[in-house]
């Protein structure tokens, strides 16, 4: 009788559990949908990339961006941008420009290079708003553009609370 | 005044490659949160950061409001004289900071 009892407790403590995690994850869903914040689009990051390069296109490789897959909290990414280059005064690269699909604006930032660098690598920390696409573009002196794009997990997103 | 910190090595040999790391504090108000009343706080950041060695540009970032708050930076340059590395921010509201340090290259 006793463990007929136990049975039954543990049953609809299950079952509140199960409903108080429904309940969460419809609130959480809502409020969500309530706070749509400005947001860049693919669109407006081709037409910022498409500032950069001009009437030029940008082939893949060359450039490296490194961020982590997973990023736990999107305020403070470390980001590291690095391009395969000599450096020399014949041949280096003369900028390196990041673009993000879904932050609010699509530029994150510009970087200017030359040959005094020594080497193409350059790290900041950025934000992120969203589960999205990092794209980054290199200029070398040549005139010629590099890319790399890299698709990032944002947990946490930056950006959209409040204060 | 902003509160800044640079780190440069004080001492390399010619032609090696030094790294320099830049953070400098700001808040870099994106322009973009809502405050308690649901009002946008007005954009408040860092827009250009322009690093010379012995007055030559070396390094210049533009920045936008998808760099965290604090700006940070590392970047290379090689070291070709003696002398000084100046670091200069500027941005929204009239901001604007410099630092310095010196270098002794043999």
């Amino acid at each position: 009788m006793t463990t007929n009892n136990d049975d039954m407790q543990h049953a609809t403590r299950r079952r509140f559990l199960i409903d108080a995690a429904a309940l969460a994850g419809s609130l959480g869903v809502g409020l969500a949908l309530t706070t749509v914040p400005a947001s860049a689009t693919p669109e407006s990051m081709r037409g910022a990339i498409r500032k950069v390069l001009g009437e030029a296109s940008a082939k893949k490789g060359k450039v490296k961006i490194d961020l982590p897959p997973l990023i736990e909290n999107g305020n403070a990414v470390a980001l590291t941008v690095s391009a395969e280059s000599p450096m020399t005064a014949a041949d280096h690269v003369r900028a390196i420009h990041v673009f993000t699909e879904k932050n609010p604006q699509p530029n994150v930032v510009s970087i200017y290079l030359g040959p005094r660098a020594g080497r193409a690598s350059v790290s900041t920390r950025i934000r992120l708003a969203d589960s999205q696409k990092v794209v980054a573009i290199a200029q070398m002196s040549d005139g010629s553009f590099w890319s790399d794009e890299i698709e990032v997990i944002v947990t946490l997103a930056a950006c959209l609370e409040g204060v | 005044m902003a509160r800044a910190l640079i780190n440069v090595p004080a001492k390399a040999k010619r032609g090696d490659i030094i790294e320099i790391k830049t953070l400098i504090s700001h808040e870099m108000e994106t322009g973009f949160r809502p405050d308690n009343t649901g009002k946008l706080l007005p954009r408040d950041i860092i827009t250009d950061f322009v690093c010379k060695y012995n007055g030559q540009e070396i390094f210049r970032a533009e920045l936008y409001p998808a760099i965290s708050a604090n700006p940070f930076f590392t970047f290379t340059t090689v070291a070709t004289e003696s002398g000084t590395i100046s670091f200069e921010w500027s941005g929204d509201n009239g901001f604007s900071a410099t630092e310095s340090a010196k270098i002794t290259v043999e």
